[in-house]
């Protein structure tokens, strides 16, 4: 080592090891557990759709980076894998291979390589896709397979819990009459229940929420928030009237609350960057989710409550300013 | 009896704040004296303030301890001949910040010190002095912040008009990751530092010293609390280990929770800080008459063989205390004068030792490599990082866009060049430097 070789640059000189390769490969762990669950529950039609959507996923960032805007593909950053898996989590594990492309060439091509890569979609490209296939393909997502640990392709599909709520509350039943056609809470928790592939086990998400917690890659204001003030509201609205409203328990348990909030809510790039602002748009996030449910047209509304609150970021982040330092007034 | 020290619960400032693995390889190597140097080049301008006019001349003979530049004016510091010899040339040279600076050369012959300053190790503890002696004193002895920043030592000790101080905090943090120059010192000079307390508390006129060292230097906490058992005036405050908490603001708002005002100085909120190397210096300016012509320096690296902690005359070329540590080693792409944090990379090992210089850190090839720098993310990292609670991200942008207004209202300026934001971003992105070209720009609006 010659002396008039030593680098001389501006500090600091020394960096975390948390680069965005790790952070995305931290995310892709935490996601493990609630594959694993889904596995078990749908067998191989979670494997498919899983690996398609990460194959087609990734394959549409490569080729739009390659051809269409001809700069070196960045697939290697791990956003795109993510996006793919994020996307399979939130569709039924029974999706002919043809949607799953749709909604991944949605998802990245529009929801996020449109805007310019990683870093600028103002939406969350997963849940971008997610909805377009929900509108153009109704039947197809929402027939959900049931939780039966079949490893066939084509198994039985039924309602998912706030399906059969929403249909039964319409028909005039009340809350106590449609506890007994569910599972047990029990079940909900660990994941013997229908709907989106990610969505079963709130016990294998908060698995993932404490990985990414004690990895610090994401802190707690936009998960507990989000779950927090979908419990407090639904128990209000359930304390004023058992019979038409379902428990917090309940609905915190069931359809996306746990993945919207410990996956979806927390994409770095489409959710406030200050801690205030975090707490503000959780909020956001729980109270449109109560709203959609109880009184929207849709079973379930995790999806479209942070899409709509994504759309707030830019306000929340230019006026939610942290604390600063000595200028108290 | 008051209560030990630790079992206080420990305090931290409130805002951001990191944690990088802090590497204090040299923490258990006593401090040693560096041998001689056959040539000392040292700069008249080490400190913040006008440079010192230089009163001697090529050929002149020297003792250690002469002045060899006078201050000019109060905000400006003497510099004095640390070794004895003949002077050399007196030219422009390049010091640790890459600048040229006007350095006085001595060639080295003897030891030959004035007969006026008090070498012994025997410690004086009767403080004899008024206020203003001790002000002209300190002046004298050239004394500066040798915590980096490098403010003259007397300047901050006189009670600026219309301001009162009511409490001392004594700056024993050492946060940044490698260093333990301040730590090894604590351990073996801690009579003569709290000594150097009371001299400070007498100048200030203050009642209450706070000593803040951090939990990873138990043994410092503990020696300190031995020393400081029937002192009513002086106590030590464990600190939780978090950079930037040697930061004169994080210190402040960790210690006694207030905050200096924007734009403003700590006496602003009644408060004088002085780093524990200072202290030292001061109490060897006031009870030994010995002007600041020697500090500690840590020469340490993952790969260094013999991590140290050196005594070390002003002047000395840096290639003296690698070789004194064991030589360059073979994976050396990086040679920072200070910590990791914020230590100033040099680019010549012939650049000397100055007054704020604390450490000389050799970071491997590898290590120096910036890694590939994605988009931001907007993960909210440099925010949760920012000690000072700016939007360093956002600043990185405008400075980007040359929205030099619009910084400035982003409170660009409050920005203390800590690097936490640099250091958090998993996008690699090097934010502290667009903020530095900002606040240039910004400082030229006015």
């Amino acid at each position: 080592m010659s002396q008039s070789l030593l680098t001389v640059a501006p500090s600091p000189h020394i960096h975390t090891e948390l680069t965005i390769p790790q952070v995305m490969r931290g995310v892709i762990i935490a996601m493990v557990p609630a594959l694993l669950v889904s596995v078990y529950n749908f067998g191989l039609g979670a494997v498919y759709v899983t690996g398609l959507s990460i194959l087609f996923c990734a394959g549409a960032e490569w080729i739009i980076c390659k051809y269409l805007l001809k700069r070196e593909p960045s697939i290697a950053d791990g956003s795109a894998v993510i996006t793919g898996m994020l996307l399979a989590f939130n569709v039924p594990s029974n999706l002919p291979w043809h949607i799953i492309l749709i909604g991944s060439l949605v998802s990245v091509g529009i929801g996020k390589m449109s805007f310019g890569g990683l870093g600028n979609n103002p939406f969350n490209p997963a849940l971008v896709g997610r909805v377009f296939l929900l509108l153009s393909f109704p039947v197809e997502m929402t027939s959900w397979p049931q939780a039966v640990a079949t490893w066939s392709l084509d198994g039985t599909t039924g309602a998912t819990p706030l399906g059969i709520l929403k249909d039964g509350l319409r028909a005039g039943e009340t809350v106590p009459a449609l506890m007994p056609q569910m599972p047990s809470y029990t079940d909900f928790f660990f994941g013997f229940q229908g709907g989106s592939l990610g969505e079963m086990s709130a016990f294998a998400l908060l698995i993932g929420l404490g990985y990414m917690l004690y990895r610090k890659i994401i802190t707690w204001h936009i998960p507990v928030t989000m779950i927090a003030t979908v419990f407090v509201m639904t128990g209000i609205f359930w304390f004023i009237d058992p019979t038409r409203f379902a428990s917090p328990l309940f609905h915190v348990l069931t359809g996306g609350v746990m993945l919207g909030a410990i996956f979806m809510a927390t994409d770095y790039v489409t959710s406030p960057v200050s801690h205030k602002g975090m707490i503000v748009f959780a909020i956001g996030c729980g109270v449109l989710t109560v709203l959609i449910r109880l009184f929207g047209a849709y079973p379930e509304g995790v999806s479209f409550a942070i899409l709509i609150m994504n759309a707030f970021v830019p306000l929340i982040n230019t006026y939610l300013k942290p604390v600063r330092y000595g200028r108290k007034k | 009896m008051k209560n030990r020290a630790f079992h206080k619960e420990l305090k931290t400032f409130r805002l951001g704040g990191v944690h990088p693995q802090d590497n204090k390889l040299s923490a258990s190597a006593p401090l040693a004296q560096l041998p001689l140097p056959k040539q000392v080049t040292i700069p008249i301008i080490q400190h913040i303030g006008a440079p010192a006019k230089v009163v001697v001349q090529r050929g002149d003979t020297v003792r250690v301890g002469q002045v060899i530049a006078q201050h000019e004016g109060f905000i400006s510091s003497n510099i004095h001949a640390s070794c004895s010899g003949r002077i050399g040339i007196i030219e422009e040279v390049m010091d640790s910040s890459g600048f040229k600076h006007l350095a006085v050369n001595i060639r080295v012959k003897g030891d030959d010190w004035l007969e006026t300053i008090d070498r012994t190790d025997t410690l004086v503890e009767g403080i004899s002095l008024s206020r203003d002696e001790i002000v002209a004193r300190v002046m004298e002895a050239g004394v500066v912040g040798m915590g980096g920043a490098g403010f003259p030592s007397h300047a901050k000790i006189k009670v600026p008009e219309g301001k009162t101080i009511d409490t001392l905090i004594i700056n024993g943090v050492e946060c940044e990751p490698y260093l333990t120059a301040d730590h090894r010192l604590m351990l073996e000079k801690p009579r003569e530092i709290i000594v150097g307390v009371r001299i400070l508390m007498r100048a200030l006129g203050v009642s209450r010293a706070i000593i803040g060292i951090e939990d990873n230097k138990h043994d410092a906490i503990e020696l300190f609390d031995e020393w400081l058992r029937e002192d009513k005036q002086i106590e030590v405050q464990p600190l939780e280990v978090q950079y930037p908490q040697g930061g004169e603001k994080q210190l402040i708002q960790a210690v006694l929770d207030r905050e200096v005002p924007s734009g403003g100085l700590p006496a602003d909120v009644g408060v004088i800080v002085h780093n524990v190397g200072t202290t030292f210096a001061i109490y060897e300016a006031v009870q030994k008459n010995k002007p600041l012509v020697e500090r500690v320096v840590t020469v340490t690296g993952k790969d260094v063989k013999q991590p140290s902690n050196f005594w070390v005359r002003i002047g000395t070329p840096v290639i003296e205390l690698i070789t004194a540590a064991g030589g360059l080693p073979e994976s050396t792409g990086k040679v920072v004068s200070g910590g990791p944090m914020m230590g100033k990379a040099i680019a010549d090992l012939e650049v000397p030792v100055a007054k704020g210089t604390s450490g000389i850190l050799m970071i491997a090839q590898a290590e120096t490599k910036r890694a590939e720098e994605y988009n931001c993310v907007h993960c909210g990292k440099c925010i949760e990082a920012c000690p000072m609670g700016l939007e360093p991200y956002r600043l990185l942008l405008l400075s980007k866009a040359g929205q030099s207004e619009k910084s400035k209202r982003e409170n660009v300026l409050d920005c203390i060049e800590c690097g936490s934001c640099s250091f958090v971003c998993p996008s690699n992105r090097p934010i502290l430097d667009y903020i530095r070209l900002s606040k240039t720009k910004v400082k030229k609006l006015k």
